[in-house]
């Protein structure tokens, strides 16, 4: 059986000049759910998953995924290891065509079989919805359709571990809705890692939450005990003054 | 349907190009046996600044190693035609295998200044060894040695044909390679490094590869050269000769197969058709090169791509 938690890491810490973004933060994260991570800007959140993911080298400490050690692996060995990722601002290949993005993420795995290669980005595109702007130049899309198209990137590659780095920045409400119900969809074949500043969205999807401030974990729990935690408050809206 | 217009418009031009041998004055069937063999060299450029993305200001020496490659292993060596033009293309491979691994540890315009500055030490490098390569003066390689299974390579037809064949074999293979899975992560990386890195793909790698199927081009252009046209020289390892398939590519159309193709012919007869009214034919041709960039900034085929044929590959 497979261990109960996906990614574990140990100390790890990030050191910019004199600033500390990120310190001994010991994180583990729980497969086939969905976990939020929250905290106020600059909190190091991105920092975080900078280092979890290979983009950026962490001063000290390790990651595991898995159960293997892959602190000393580059990123895109730890894409090929069952990792995805869609960026804070979106980045998809913006000359090529819908069809072409989505076959790119496909085509690592699948570009051998021609024929699978072609099924499985045809059934992306049916999933999200963009099958009719298939041939479109994706820098021609709108912002929320280019946001989707980013995640589809992402679930075609079959994550063991999807992240998600504020997907939801820039969306429409119904845009946000609908975002909110594909995740549901994503979590049954997949360990998520959300980081999202929308509350309503991590109350709708969150199975756990974890809270960064700082630069350091500050709490972590479900969406109820960490919405009823003092300290978390005092982090989102500063503490009481004494009168 | 995409796929068979593509292949139409490749056999097409090679079709073209046959028909030209026998309608063309003779000055312009020489011509163009140089324009082909020079096409050779645009495409192989055009793989790395067309396609990955990434603008090296060293090509020349990819070219002149192709070049040096056989015109050194001929005269010194004894080789045979066939396997001198070999010698000259694995010297270009193994250069750009050994620049890439340096090279593409800058990017932008670092990455341009270190391939700029390793073709200007090449072009030293031959200078220096004056007594084998006859530095600025070059060398010639004998009629009589040229002489490809049969063919004596001086004249214009075997010439013609010869330079035709190279031609139709790297033309083609590089519409195949563009279209393969390897062609569309390096458009990916053109795109998106990032991105691509982030799908998991090895850019580095991906870039290296990129640079050395583009230096073998360059190599066999260099080689094509000496074999067809006798002539062994510094010139062409020196910083013009890096500019020109930029030129070519920029103005047949980066990143379309057909683009290196229509830019050397353009700029060839560009250059001879306005210098043979005035001195100042650069001149004339700098200002084309202006307008061009003004009006049609993805270059001629890339502006046809972009108005009408959006399938041209």
């Amino acid at each position: 059986m497979a261990a109960v938690n996906i990614l574990e890491t140990k100390g790890l810490t990030k050191i910019y000049g004199g600033l500390r973004a990120n310190t001994d933060i010991d994180f583990s994260l729980r497969r086939n759910a969905i976990t939020a991570l929250i905290g106020p800007n600059g909190a190091g959140k991105s920092t975080f998953v900078g280092m979890v993911s290979g983009r950026t080298p962490p001063t000290n400490g390790s990651v595991c995924f898995e159960g293997r050690d892959i602190s000393h692996l580059p990123t895109h060995k730890r894409m090929q290891l069952g990792m995805a990722y869609t960026f804070q601002i979106t980045s998809i290949f913006p000359g090529l065509t819908v069809e072409d993005n989505v076959a790119l993420a496909a085509g690592r795995r699948l570009a051998h079989d021609k024929l699978a290669h072609a099924e499985k980005t045809g059934a992306v595109l049916r999933k999200i919805g963009l099958e009719d702007r298939a041939g479109q130049v994706a820098s021609d899309l709108s912002y929320g359709h280019q946001r989707v198209l980013e995640i589809a990137m992402g679930l075609t590659q079959d994550p063991k571990l999807f992240i998600l780095d504020e997907p939801t920045q820039g969306l429409a409400e119904g845009e946000v809705d609908a975002f909110v119900t594909l995740m549901r969809s994503m979590a049954e074949e997949t360990t998520i890692l959300l980081i999202e500043h929308n509350m309503r969205v991590v109350a709708e999807t969150a199975d756990h939450v974890a809270v960064l401030d700082q630069g350091r974990l500050l709490a972590s729990g479900t969406f109820d005990e960490i919405h009823a935690n003092a300290a978390v408050q005092a982090a989102y809206l500063g503490t009481p003054a004494n009168v | 349907m995409l796929v068979s217009r593509s292949i139409a418009l490749h056999v097409g031009t090679l079709l073209v190009l046959v028909a030209l041998f026998f309608v063309l004055p003779a000055y312009h069937v020489g011509a163009f046996s140089r324009i082909m063999v020079l096409a050779i060299y645009a495409i192989g450029f055009n793989l790395l600044f067309g396609y990955t993305g990434l603008l090296s200001l060293g090509h020349a020496m990819f070219f002149a190693a192709g070049m040096y490659g056989f015109g050194l292993s001929m005269n010194f060596g004894g080789l045979t035609v066939p396997l001198a033009l070999g010698v000259g293309v694995i010297a270009a491979g193994l250069l750009a295998l050994a620049v890439g691994l340096l090279a593409l540890r800058t990017i932008g315009v670092a990455f341009m200044i270190v391939t700029l500055m390793f073709a200007q030490t090449f072009y030293l490098v031959i200078l220096y060894f004056g007594e084998y390569t006859r530095g600025d003066e070059g060398f010639i390689i004998q009629q009589a040695q040229r002489n490809l299974a049969g063919f004596d390579l001086t004249t214009e037809t075997a010439r013609y044909f010869a330079a035709f064949t190279l031609f139709a074999i790297c033309f083609l293979a590089m519409a195949r390679l563009v279209q393969s899975p390897f062609g569309k992560r390096l458009v990916a990386i053109r795109e998106n490094e990032e991105r691509a890195r982030m799908l998991g793909y090895d850019v580095g790698r991906l870039k290296l590869a990129a640079l050395v199927v583009s230096g073998l081009f360059s190599g066999v252009a260099g080689a094509a050269y000496a074999m067809l046209f006798g002539y062994v020289g510094a010139s062409f390892a020196a910083v013009h000769y890096s500019i020109f398939p930029l030129l070519w590519v920029l103005l047949g159309g980066a990143g379309t197969t057909i683009g290196p193709l229509i830019g050397v012919i353009f700029m060839f007869y560009l250059i001879d058709i306005s210098s043979s009214f005035t001195n100042a034919y650069m001149l004339v041709a700098g200002v084309a090169l202006v307008l061009l960039t003004l009006f049609a900034p993805q270059g001629i085929a890339g502006t046809i791509r972009k108005r009408t044929l959006s399938w041209l590959p």
